[in-house]
């Protein structure tokens, strides 16, 4: 195929009066408002200097709570959604008013999280407040992004400041590496992914998603579209951990700061999971006969590797990202059969991600609480841990029984969806990868109980019961995890199943 | 000009970019083989973009100019900050964490 360029095809390009675009202000509000916070943390740090450190966490943790108000309005008025600004390029609907709230509280449980760890070690806390919500707001930006421009540079926006989040403790050579294989494996990603960006814009001839699904529906030029996607979904691979591009996430979840770590293996990946859900089912929406197969393989060599690597770690942070990667591939798990409903395949997706991202940052509380006593990551110093704080054990049983997915706690539901949405289509692939999960549903069990009998049999390591000092912004972190977990499994399954219900959203 | 050509020096380009990433050890080159896939994405856009007739190529690639610049300052000043506490930008090197 051969094609011309004409000679000074610039000057052809029609010079169209330039139409100010009429701006939704309302719907963009949530992300103004976390803009302004972002700039307010920013000036009263410069202004303020050493008198303000104390006050910076609690500003940040308002600041992401102050956007949820227009995020309830634009919910309440539900009749008008979705609203789409900029030609449809930034669009907000049920699906992103979802995903927002949920960047939003997460981010407000990793500042409570955060909080005593920032300022007890010598670390530059005010900045970190700063990048954290300036990520926040890359997220928030990602859930209404259906333009490959904006895709982007929300993930960019996310992950620039991950990396330096990630190498944060400066003097610490375990930060500094988790930094730089962050940096280099994300920006190579990032490549990887542009390059397929740029052959989806080629052959479509625009940026939007909904274009690019036009220009696919056609059917002309399925090479490269096919080599286009095989690029995207690479590049996004990277970003969501999937097996086998995911061999920077447990490097960096041990040697990042741990609250930092919660982040990444929540917010940022959820960040990565929404891009994907978004291109996937809106771009690609006429091609599962391409993007299927490659998302059953990815979704199946997630899950496995994942949970055979994590069954022999000893340190408990590793064993939480490899468990992370291995949660991954479960989420993937209903792109391998989108093809005859995207949206029921995204609604799952998105319950998946609520459930673990409350469930996932407990765990990390809990781990975050009992290493300011045992200051250690090892599995073994949670020993004895019954003895000397019988809640905090409870609490973290409650968070290992939903990472296993045992009812009545919120990940069975959560697996329970992705199984739903696998078997209802009647596809054998679909059924072959049901039991694939299920399997290794079994072999995850195997390891997460194994914390629970360390920390309800095993004596503790060095004898030491004296109490654990729990802050409150700890606790309050601990606390709200643990009522999400525990209703989204039993009481709030039907809000639940009504607040995911995108089918007036997507296709 | 043919599309073709500058499609082919593209993949070229990437290519050569993703075989620098894949075998390189210093920090610095690294960086230096992924600005050659950015760059390569950007004469895709700016090629197609003539040829569709379409300026959203170009402002495309601007942004990737200017979040590419963001990236490489991150990227170098993680760099620097390796260099610093360990006298070495050997990326093989940095092997603490493993398992």
């Amino acid at each position: 195929m051969i094609h011309l360029v004409a000679g000074g095809a610039l000057a052809q390009i029609e010079q169209a009066p330039f139409d100010r675009p009429v701006i939704d202000w309302h719907a963009v509000a949530p992300e103004l408002l976390l803009l302004a916070v972002g700039a307010l943390i920013t000036i009263v740090d410069l202004v303020g200097l050493e008198r303000v450190r104390r006050i910076i966490p609690t500003l940040t943790g308002l600041g992401l709570l102050i956007p949820m108000i227009p995020l309830l309005t634009l919910w309440d008025q539900s009749e008008d959604l979705p609203r789409s600004l900029f030609d449809d390029a930034y669009v907000v609907d049920r699906y992103s008013l979802v995903l927002k709230g949920l960047f939003l509280l997460s981010g407000y449980v990793i500042v409570l999280l955060s909080t005593n760890y920032m300022s007890e070690g010598d670390y530059y806390d005010s900045e970190y407040y700063q990048l954290i919500s300036a990520s926040i707001l890359g997220m928030v930006v990602m859930s209404s992004a259906r333009d490959l421009v904006s895709i982007f540079v929300a993930l960019e926006l996310v992950s620039i400041t991950a990396y330096l989040l990630a190498a944060w403790r400066k003097r610490d050579l375990k930060s500094n590496e988790a930094g730089l294989k962050y940096m280099l494996m994300g920006v190579f990603a990032s490549a990887i992914l542009l390059y397929g960006m740029s052959l989806l814009y080629g052959v479509s001839g625009s940026t939007k998603l909904s274009d690019i699904a036009t220009a696919m529906a056609t059917g002309e030029s399925k090479p490269i579209f096919t080599l286009a996607m095989v690029f995207t979904v690479i590049g996004f691979g990277f970003k969501v951990s999937a097996v086998p591009f995911h061999t920077w996430a447990p490097d960096t979840y041990e040697g990042a700061p741990t609250p930092l770590t919660a982040f990444l293996a929540v917010a940022s990946k959820a960040a990565g999971f929404v891009a994907l859900v978004s291109v996937v089912t809106v771009a690609f929406a006429s091609q599962p006969d391409v993007v299927e197969p490659l998302m059953w393989v990815l979704a199946a060599a997630t899950m496995t590797v994942g949970n055979l690597i994590a069954i022999r770690q000893t340190n408990i942070v590793r064993m939480l990202a490899y468990s992370g990667v291995a949660q991954a591939g479960y989420m993937l798990a209903p792109l391998a059969v989108y093809g005859d409903k995207p949206a029921r395949a995204a609604s799952a997706i998105v319950t998946y991600l609520v459930v673990y991202a409350a469930m996932n940052l407990g765990a990390f509380a809990v781990v975050i609480i009992a290493a300011r006593k045992t200051r250690s990551g090892e599995i073994s110093s949670f020993g004895g841990l019954f003895h000397y704080a019988p809640g905090l054990t409870l609490a973290m049983t409650v968070f290992l029984f939903s990472l296993a997915g045992i009812p009545p706690v919120g990940g069975w539901w959560a697996k329970f969806e992705v199984f739903r949405v696998l078997t209802t289509g009647g596809s054998s692939a679909g059924i072959a990868l049901a039991v694939v999960a299920a399997v290794n549903s079994v072999i995850a069990a195997f390891y997460y109980l194994a914390i629970a009998k360390q920390m309800w049999f095993m004596p503790a390591p060095d004898g030491d019961h004296s109490p654990v000092v729990v802050p409150p912004a700890l606790m309050a972190a601990l606390v709200l995890t643990l009522l999400v977990t525990l209703v989204t499994g039993s009481v709030l399954i039907g809000p639940l199943a009504d607040m995911t219900d995108f089918s007036a959203a997507l296709p | 000009m043919w599309l073709n050509q500058f499609l082919f020096f593209a993949a070229i380009l990437f290519c050569i970019g993703v075989y620098g990433v894949l075998t390189r050890k210093n920090g610095v080159l690294v960086l230096m083989s992924i600005e050659l896939i950015l760059n390569a994405v950007n004469i895709n856009l700016v090629a197609f973009g003539a040829y569709n007739q379409d300026i959203a190529g170009q402002v495309f690639a601007l942004f990737i100019i200017a979040v590419a610049a963001a990236e490489v300052g991150v990227g170098l000043a993680i760099v620097l900050l390796i260099y610093r506490n360990r006298r070495s930008i050997n990326v093989a090197e940095a092997d603490l964490l493993k398992g």
